[in-house]
């Protein structure tokens, strides 16, 4: 890894006083990815600006039907609170599927949703439940945030606060994990509210969509067998080492019979 | 460079590092505390894991300079007064180790699943160290070792 100057800031101000002076500036939530990152060299910041002591993007809450989840909250945090376990249970279950618990303590939710890794869980619990992102500057629908494959709609200095969440009627994600890496070789979200059904995929294409056919068919009846003949097309979708398209395009039919089943 | 204040092992210490140190490079080069082994590198494989403010970490995934402040307890911290921890212990007596390299982290992450769960069973003992990789074992008495270990530390 190349040498930088490191900062931690206590406050988001001061954060972003920190990016704008600097050179060729990066920020770190819990480090999980960036710090691999610069071991390997494909990231060399002249300064690392530590955003994991600002007491602002901390903490978990419930006010009315929102769940609000601060940028820099742990996923082992989100994973083990009693508010997230009665508001959203699908969502602490994804967090405790995310990588290891040693991952988990460091891993923040802020963190993972800025790095829109393709295979990432919470992109699809976030674009699901229909969240907010609350970033330094504005708010922005997790549809809207999540822009391509390793692409926000975040803007340069621009900081994730919160993610606000409203609480659905049911949740569930069914994810089949990559073996070694515990990332999503397909994860689907199903989320359920009155009569709307949001259906979101992660894993099986370059960033998180939703699977609108199946969102049809669901608000309509909303049972597995309601997704009978119902599958998406593997076209867009990727291939790699681990799977194919088509079994990409099959597992995700599979998963959202799994998560409808299971939501609760 | 900066200057780093931590407790490890109990000890207070005042290391000078590199920004881009990283905590597992500090305990061992700086600290000699070589317990902790770095094996893959790359937060795969677990050997490295150390105890920050009582949670397990990956410490090839952090900076030492993100330690500044903290509580680090290591491989070495864990032995008492010359007495095997009791995991430490259940480790040796069921054989829960072969080239011993994948030992330091497995037993880190394993007394950290054991002091967060009051009712560890097999699936549980196996979901919770995902993140240590052992080449040699199989496994399996590793898990003996942590059923038992936890049990131990109950009393």
């Amino acid at each position: 890894m190349y040498d930088f100057t490191y900062h931690r800031p206590d406050t988001l101000d001061e954060a972003v006083k920190i990016f704008s002076d600097a050179d060729d500036p990066q920020f770190m939530a819990g480090g999980q990815t960036i710090i691999p990152v610069m071991k390997q060299r494909l990231a060399m910041p002249s300064d690392v600006i530590d955003l994991g002591k600002i007491g602002e993007l901390q903490g978990i809450s419930i006010v009315g039907d929102t769940l609000t989840i601060g940028a820099m909250t742990s996923h082992a945090e989100v994973a083990s609170s009693a508010d997230v376990k009665k508001a959203v249970p699908a969502l602490a279950q994804l967090a405790n599927d995310i990588g290891d618990p040693a991952v988990r303590n460091r891993g923040s939710i802020g963190g993972s949703i800025a790095n829109n890794d393709p295979a990432a869980d919470y992109p699809a619990a976030l674009v699901a439940l229909g969240a907010t992102i609350h970033t330094t500057s504005r708010e922005i629908a997790a549809e809207d945030f999540f822009t391509g494959l390793f692409e926000t709609a975040l803007d340069e200095g621009e900081i994730i606060a919160k993610i606000a969440i409203p609480v659905p009627d049911k949740a569930a994600y069914m994810k089949f994990p990559q073996p070694a890496s515990r990332f999503a070789l397909v994860g689907v979200f199903v989320a359920k509210s009155g009569d709307q059904v949001c259906v979101a995929v992660t894993g099986a294409g370059p960033c998180v969509f939703r699977a609108t056919d199946f969102e049809k068919a669901l608000e309509k009846n909303f049972s597995a067998d309601a997704l009978d003949g119902i599958s998406i097309s593997s076209e867009e979708l990727s291939t790699d080492i681990h799977a194919s398209a088509q079994y990409r395009a099959s597992l995700v039919t599979t998963l959202a019979r799994r998560a409808v089943e299971n939501a609760a | 460079m900066p200057v780093i204040s931590l407790t490890v092992n109990g000890n207070p210490v005042t290391v000078e590092v590199e920004a881009r140190s990283l905590l597992s490079g500090v305990l061992r080069s700086n600290l000699a505390l070589t317990g902790t082994h770095v094996g893959c590198d790359t937060s795969q494989c677990g050997a490295c894991v150390v105890h920050v403010d009582g949670k397990p970490v990956k410490s090839c995934a952090m900076l030492a300079v993100q330690a500044d402040g903290a509580s680090v307890t290591t491989i070495e911290g864990l032995a008492k007064n010359g007495k095997l921890h009791p995991m430490q212990e259940a480790f040796r007596e069921h054989h829960g180790l072969q080239c011993g390299f994948c030992t330091p982290g497995m037993l880190m992450s394993a007394v950290a699943l054991a002091e967060q769960n009051p009712d560890l069973d097999d699936a549980a003992v196996r979901k919770g160290l995902e993140g240590n990789l052992c080449r040699c074992t199989g496994y399996q008495n590793i898990v003996h070792a942590v059923l038992d270990g936890a049990k131990a530390m109950r009393g």
